[in-house]
């Protein structure tokens, strides 16, 4: 099949590859750009494993083409750390509310945790589970997942989260 | 309460820095896991890999006519294309499962269920691949099939495994019919029935835990490679229990086990899906090691839920004999158990119906039968423990079911019926009557507690009002107050009754520290998120006195860990984590040695002190662990080996039994079928707690599965045998917003037979969950007269149960 040049913007980088026009944007992340964070969990867009940010977008990796992303700017789990290399409030949220266990959905959460967390600075529980319904954990039953989001509305915005304490 | 003193305030730093059992310590994982530095099979990379996928069958039953390869040959980067042909000179078209039976890795003749494997295509990438498998043509004749198990048996019933039709004894015995795979009988029939004759009361019910699928989010897949140089293969992939894995690979395929190399990374979650051994994994270890190329294979999503192990599908009769004042005396059941197109269960060899004999539960029961008729159907074989030990599921569901007919039918309380009959705290170790001995337990004071903590007398009062309010036509809302008192059986197990392919079901610990007191410890389980990193780690950390930071785990290769059998059935705390501590403590033992040489005293002269051996009587004078460690590779004392290291295999002397109180407060919309878990309490005991915010987390997560298995979750087919929604569109897994929020609670009831007094936790939640789920619906619709209530509650079933009960007339 004929390849495509497309060239985007990831975690702050250009990068440049050459797509079929069917290649999904999870392959060309994965297995071009060799990060390897974004997970595939459904191939429907049910589980939400791929999901990265595009454009100031959540999007699932795997329902989208590579060359959709052409010239976008786009951040994956790799991206988020903070720029000193140590974990971000999210990532350190997840790990601090054991918010992961098999680790699987955890990218894809984080990652539309993190784009939660700019449109909706202080969330509400509600807030959280609905803004989260698009990406499925087998592992942890949300509770904590919940918890970690707090977590880092939490630390972003310097208010209390008493069961940080714990 | 007593004043501390500095020498207990110095010795509780001391104990705190070192993060060992009972603490909430972080998980060393998720450092890698939250970064997106996980290594998934998946993730992994060779140069020159080639793709596996394969060609599968749309029917559930037709004979192969033909199958044409030559189109997919023809696409360029299509490399090759094996079918049942090509694997049946090597003897490789039938493969050996873990429950005696063979199972067709390509069909040759014959397909048994829709999406069984026919052909598998090797192609340069994985686009590339999936083209091919839209190019193989092959030729089917239908034939009719069998969905309802309980036409398996008919006499006209066609016959579905003509590889094996006139082979009337089976691996566990003789069969009935064609279709039949074993029958499996367990108890005193003879005073079983004897007490039914002459019961005040009795009640029989069937029961139906329905087919579903442990469906992990990373779905299962492989990488082969062989050098075909070295003549060494190996294997990357999604294995609960890798060596067990390299052990049947080197039986089918020959190759001597030491020149296979079984690797298990990090794991996307498994609930059993990823302990038996799939067409997908020998198809890539036979492409290797014709084309001397890695292969890789990854099942998609609806490869996972329609062929790699369902769970369930067990059809349960199951009978309860009481006295009037709700004693209960004897128990009797049948299970006709749907296996599939082949017996591909993965319970221990002498074991086909796993622990199905748990069923008597946490009741003193005197006398009990069970029997279990396996049979063959058109669908997917497996038959796997999703979350749970083997079979438990299933059995703690037909006696917790049973309990509440049965307390309906005494027109009892089911709480009071259950504290009535509960095996009392004096009676452990406990003799069931189908033959387990239960360990420990106090299942009063657990009732009693969740009873108090959920407030049981105001809930019933609540739902008796509403039910008149409901009878007054003021509300269309029900209540249902579901209640679960389960007993697992995990740990498997002793040698003397089980097995895996004639391997005892030991597991394994090696624990070795370097001169500066560093430890690398590596086992022979294998964590999928159960975060054995961090736990084990405890555990050396309060049997040595090394800071658990200081402790790396290593599972999942071969090569390097000592042989165990894997991690399923809630096992890796019972029998893993008592080999750590037993490996631990040979190392200990040693040390003390090291140290009466270095403090120049008698050993009996020392003692431990959380992190160091002391003189007794002395305590300034001591040595640390870790200066006993530089001591055992600097200056030994004369006539001991050098190092400080330990192996232990442990053998459970018996199983461990854990097991809780769950409660789950329920209201229903009759109208629109839609049922809230307004609350659900979940009291587990599972003896030494290792690391309670883990712990937490398994019952969070076990529960919100069994959330997923009553309320919705199930693997239909229609009567052509075509799987019903095998894709996350209508396989329901539940989201953040239809997962009830969970509370936890406990009691410690430690094993009396585990060397730390641990039971294992992460199937409980999901074993007790499930019935608890399930008993709250058919509580809410009791009043009615909805009599048994199958499951899946899904909105749908609870309208369609509401119409014939004529609720919207």
């Amino acid at each position: 099949m004929p390849k495509k040049q497309i060239s985007l913007t990831v975690n702050g980088r250009l990068v440049e590859g050459l797509v079929e026009p069917r290649t999904l944007l999870i392959h060309f992340i994965r297995e071009q750009l060799n990060l390897t964070g974004a997970h595939i969990g459904c191939d429907t867009g049910h589980c939400g494993a791929c999901t990265v940010e595009m454009d100031n977008m959540s999007v699932k990796s795997c329902m989208t083409f590579a060359l959709q992303a052409d010239g976008s700017n786009i951040t994956t789990i790799e991206g988020v750390a903070n720029p000193d290399g140590t974990l971000s409030a999210l990532q350190e949220g997840f790990r601090m509310m054991h918010g992961l266990q098999c680790g699987y959905c955890t990218p894809g959460m984080i990652m539309r945790a993190h784009r939660l967390l700019q449109e909706n600075p202080n969330p509400t529980e509600t807030e959280i589970r609905y803004g989260i319904a698009g990406n499925l954990c087998r592992c942890t039953g949300y509770v904590n997942i919940v918890k970690a989001i707090q977590y880092a509305a939490a630390k972003i915005n310097g208010t209390a989260f008493p069961e940080a304490a714990e | 309460m007593n004043q501390q003193t500095p020498i207990d305030i110095e010795r509780s730093e001391r104990t705190d820095k070192l993060q060992g059992m009972g603490c909430k310590r972080k998980r060393v994982e998720d450092i890698r896991f939250t970064q997106g530095k996980g290594n998934y099979v998946d993730d992994i990379k060779l140069p020159g890999m080639l793709f596996g996928d394969f060609v599968r069958s749309p029917h559930a039953h037709a004979r192969i006519i033909s199958i044409d390869t030559t189109r997919a040959k023809a696409l360029p980067g299509v490399i090759a294309v094996l079918t049942a042909a090509d694997l049946k000179p090597l003897g490789l078209h039938y493969m050996p499962t873990l429950a005696g039976d063979v199972q067709a890795v390509l069909a040759e003749e014959k397909v048994l269920f829709q999406n069984q494997e026919v052909a598998f295509v090797i192609a340069e990438d994985r686009y590339i691949a999936a083209d091919a498998i839209e190019l193989v043509d092959v030729v089917y004749d239908a034939l009719p099939c069998i969905v309802d198990p309980y036409k398996s048996m008919s006499p006209d019933a066609p016959i579905l495994r003509e590889d094996i039709k006139d082979k009337m004894v089976g691996a566990h015995g003789p069969r009935k019919h064609p279709n039949h795979i074993f029958e499996w009988q367990i108890g005193d029939q003879k005073a079983t029935d004897e007490v039914f004759s002459k019961a005040d009361v009795t009640i029989k019910e069937m029961f139906v835990d329905h087919r579903t699928h442990p469906s992990p989010l990373e779905t299962c897949q492989c990488i082969a490679s062989m050098d075909k140089i070295k003549g060494e293969l190996t294997l990357w992939g999604t294995f609960q229990a890798p060596h067990v894995i390299r052990t049947v690979v080197s039986l089918i395929s020959g190759l001597p086990e030491h020149k296979i190399h079984v690797i298990a990374p990090d794991i996307g979650g498994g609930f059993g899906n990823k302990v038996g051994v799939y067409s997908g994994y020998v198809c890539s270890v036979v492409g290797s090691i014709v084309l001397g190329k890695p292969v890789k294979w990854v099942e998609d999503r609806m490869e996972n839920l329609s062929t790699t192990s369902f769970a369930r599908d067990y059809h349960m009769t199951t009978e309860l004999a009481a006295t009037n004042e709700g004693k209960i005396l004897a128990m009797r059941v049948h299970v006709l158990a749907d296996h599939g197109a082949f017996d591909a269960c993965a319970d221990p060899s002498k074991w086909p119906a796993g622990f199905m004999n748990i069923c008597t539960g946490s009741y003193d029961i005197p006398v009990a039968h069970l029997s279990v008729d396996g049979v063959y159907t058109n669908k997917a074989s497996g038959g796997v423990a999703y979350r749970c030990s083997f079979r438990v599921t299933e059995a703690v569901f037909a006696i917790e079911r049973a309990v509440e007919v049965l307390a309906h039918k005494l027109g009892m309380d089911s709480a009071e019926l259950r504290m009535k009959n509960f095996i009392k705290p004096e009676q452990f170790p406990y003799r069931a009557a189908l033959g387990w001995e239960y360990d420990s337990g106090d299942y009063p004071t657990a009732m009693k507690k969740a009873m108090e903590a959920i407030n049981y007398k105001q809930l019933r009062q609540e739902q008796a009002e509403k039910r008149e309010a409901f009878r007054r036509g003021e509300t269309r809302e029900i209540m249902g107050i579901g209640i679960s008192f389960f007993t697992e059986i995990v740990g498997a197990g002793p040698s003397k009754n089980c097995d895996i392919l004639g391997v005892a079901m030991f597991d394994s610990a090696e624990i070795r520290i370097h001169p500066t007191g560093s430890i690398i410890a590596r086992m022979g389980t294998k964590s999928q998120g159960q975060g054995h990193e961090t736990t084990y780690a405890q555990i050396i950390a309060t049997e040595l006195g090394i800071p658990a930071d200081d402790i790396m785990i290593e599972e999942g290769n071969t090569d390097t860990a000592p042989y165990g059998l894997g991690t399923y059935g809630s096992r890796s705390t019972p029998v893993a984590g008592a080999a750590i501590a037993v490996a631990a403590r040979k190392i200990k033992a040693k040390a003390q040695m090291i140290a009466a040489h270095m403090l120049e005293v008698h050993e009996d002269d020392l003692e431990w002190d959380v992190d160091r051996f002391r003189v007794k009587g002395l305590p300034e004078k001591f040595k640390t662990m870790k200066e006993i460690a530089w001591s055992a590779y600097n200056s030994p004392p004369p006539n001991l080996e050098a190092g400080l290291e330990a192996v232990n295999y442990y053998e459970p002397p018996n199983m461990t039994y854990p097991f809780g109180a769950y409660f789950c407060v329920m209201d229903i919309d009759v109208d629109t079928g839609v049922a809230k878990t307004r609350r659900f309490y979940a009291l587990d005991d599972c003896g030494t707690r290792i690391n309670p915010m883990i712990i937490e987390g398994q019952v969070h997560g076990g529960l919100t599965e069994a959330f997923a298995c009553a309320m919705g979750q199930e693997i239909r087919y229609d009567e052509m045998g075509n799987v019903m929604g095998a894709s996350f569109m209508d396989f329901f897994l539940p989201t953040a917003v239809e997962t009830p929020k969970w509370e936890t609670d406990y009691t410690v009831t430690p094993s009396p037979h585990h060397p730390i007094g641990a039971k294992g936790v992460g199937e409980s939640p999901h074993v007790g969950g499930v019935p608890c789920f399930s008993n709250a619906v058919n509580d809410a619709y009791a009043f009615l007269g909805a009599g048994n209530v199958q499951m899946p509650h899904h909105p749908w079933r609870l309208w369609e149960l509401g119409e014939s009960l004529g609720l919207y007339k």
